[in-house]
């Protein structure tokens, strides 16, 4: 329940990456939007992504 | 250094790794995906698709040039990597060893370690392209060789000093650190790209995107001072990009966990998302840029997220790479511990990234980089599939007791001396030069061992 609700914080976090890019071409926000929005999607990926993905990994 | 103590240390680091891969430890095809993609969409991504632009690429060189080397490059990766690695089981350095001894692996491993440092170096100094915005620090320029300024100067040290004590601190926390960035690292390269379409003047219907594109942005003229691009080097550059890991054989270590040599083509994920679309989405918002910087022109783009898209990707490349050149160089130190060769490297790094040559001849030293390591590719494919149907004993070193095949030596140095020779008098470019530099070490291989066996029986 926890990793579902963590990975759909996770999806909210890309989208906020992608979706301003093409809401500024389009012409729907500002530069000014889009670069907070995108840094709100960074700061809610990291925040969530790693607690499901990135397992252990081998140091070789 | 006696033989003896080289030949222990290198043993007991690679330790873990001594037997071939068990059945109980192979792995399923979504670990080949997930590593190809996390490790293909990197700092570099930035540079590669921006200097592609200021070489003076066209638009059909670009995408039909970029799709055909990746191709060959996942093709190599399949046919010629995989296959070997899933019958063999073994990593890099084994395989090497049974063929070459312990002195050539050696060597092998410090001109690695070498190559190691100047890659996490070219990352640094990506990284503090971004790190020095706030700071308003003089950024590089792509004509810019030596160091630009000061404050420039300070912030590679800065960075390097960060990113040397994280290597030192350990590897594994940050590769999962790098396994979450990898894929929001893609969705930024896009959204970057798209961000910069209005600047651009792209159409909201995309309608004239390919005359923008053929006009703006891959428009075939190399800028003042960079050579100029066709689409044999699209071409030779995307698929030897990453030489050392297919026909130069590296990636055996991680193809040796496959069930089946199929999953060579996992590699596809790696290119096409990061060797193509990456490449692309950088070309892309670099044309709408009015800066030679990664960092800057990632923050013209999409602001701080930008900014902070290319710290993450220059310190994750980074971070692996130096660890790694830590792990090779400890071989060759007087017995240090690991945190002081790490040091070391992190301290060639540091100072190999304070020029800002080595981002803006990225081609060219990954290019070299290939190179230098390929020839050794070619002899262990020899040695797989014609050393017995030529009448001679394949592992030859294991089989001889040998601290240095000759044969495989001497493979090596007159492929090298052979290429330098092809590009400082023949004035053959890099990107062209690993193709012929495997083939011949293959024939060469087969050749002098022929003679070198005989020798010593």
């Amino acid at each position: 329940m926890m990793k579902t609700l963590l990975q759909i914080l996770s999806l909210a976090g890309i989208l906020l990456t992608i979706v301003p890019s093409v809401l500024l071409f389009y012409g729907s926000i500002n530069y000014q939007v889009q670069n907070t929005l995108m840094l709100i999607g960074a700061v809610v990926w990291f925040g969530s992504a790693g607690f499901w993905l990135g397992g252990k990994v081998k140091s070789s | 250094m006696k033989i003896a103590t080289i030949s222990k240390k290198l043993d007991a680091l690679y330790e873990f790794d001594r037997e071939p891969v068990n059945n109980k430890s192979l792995q399923g095809i979504g670990n080949f995906l997930g590593s190809y993609a996390g490790e293909h969409v990197a700092g570099t991504e930035f540079v590669i698709g921006m200097l592609f632009v200021a070489h003076g690429v066209s638009v059909t060189d670009m995408f039909l040039g970029g799709l055909i080397g990746n191709v060959l490059a996942v093709l190599s990766w399949a046919l010629i990597t995989a296959p070997i690695a899933v019958k063999v089981r073994l990593s890099l350095y084994w395989q090497l060893k049974k063929i070459c001894g312990s002195v050539l692996v050696f060597m092998y491993n410090i001109v690695n370690a070498l190559m190691f440092c100047f890659l996490a170096g070219a990352m640094v100094a990506v990284s503090a392209t971004a790190v020095g915005i706030p700071f308003n620090v003089e950024m590089p320029t792509l004509s810019d060789l030596y160091p630009s300024s000061t404050g420039w100067v300070i912030t590679v040290f800065v960075v390097g000093a960060v990113i040397t004590t994280f290597a030192i601190m350990g590897f594994e926390k940050l590769a999962r650190f790098s396994k979450v960035a990898a894929p929001w690292m893609f969705f930024i390269f896009v959204a970057a790209a798209i961000a910069s379409f209005p600047r651009l003047g792209v159409e909201t219907d995309l309608s004239n995107f390919w005359e923008v594109a053929r006009t703006k942005i891959w428009n075939g003229t190399a800028l003042p001072g960079q050579s100029q691009f066709t689409m044999w080097h699209v071409i030779f550059f995307t698929w030897f990009a990453n030489a050392a890991m297919h026909l130069g054989m590296s990636d055996l270590t991680i193809f040796r966990y496959a069930k089946k040599w199929q999953y060579g083509y996992a590699s596809a994920v790696g290119m096409f998302l990061g060797h193509y679309v990456a490449w692309i989405s950088s070309g892309i918002l670099y044309a709408a840029a009015t800066s030679d910087a990664p960092g800057e022109v990632a923050y013209q783009a999409i602001g701080i997220a930008g900014a902070l898209c290319v710290i993450v990707a220059g310190w994750t490349t980074a971070n692996p790479t130096l660890y790694r050149a830590g792990l090779a160089l400890q071989v060759a130190s007087p017995g240090w511990s690991r945190w002081k060769v790490t040091l070391l490297a992190g301290l060639i790094t540091t100072v190999a990234a304070l020029f800002p040559a080595l981002v803006m001849k990225l081609l060219d030293f990954v290019a070299l980089y290939g190179l230098i390591l390929i020839p050794m590719g070619g002899v262990i494919f020899a040695d797989f599939y014609l050393m017995r149907k030529a009448g001679l004993k394949d592992y030859y070193a294991e089989r001889m007791n040998l601290n240095f095949n000759w044969a495989a030596g001497l493979t090596w140095f007159i492929l090298l001396a052979a290429a330098l020779l092809m590009n400082r008098v023949a004035g053959v470019e890099l990107y062209f030069l690993p193709l012929p530099a495997w083939i011949l070490a293959v024939g060469l291989f087969v050749l002098l061992s022929k003679f070198y066996q005989k020798k010593q029986v």
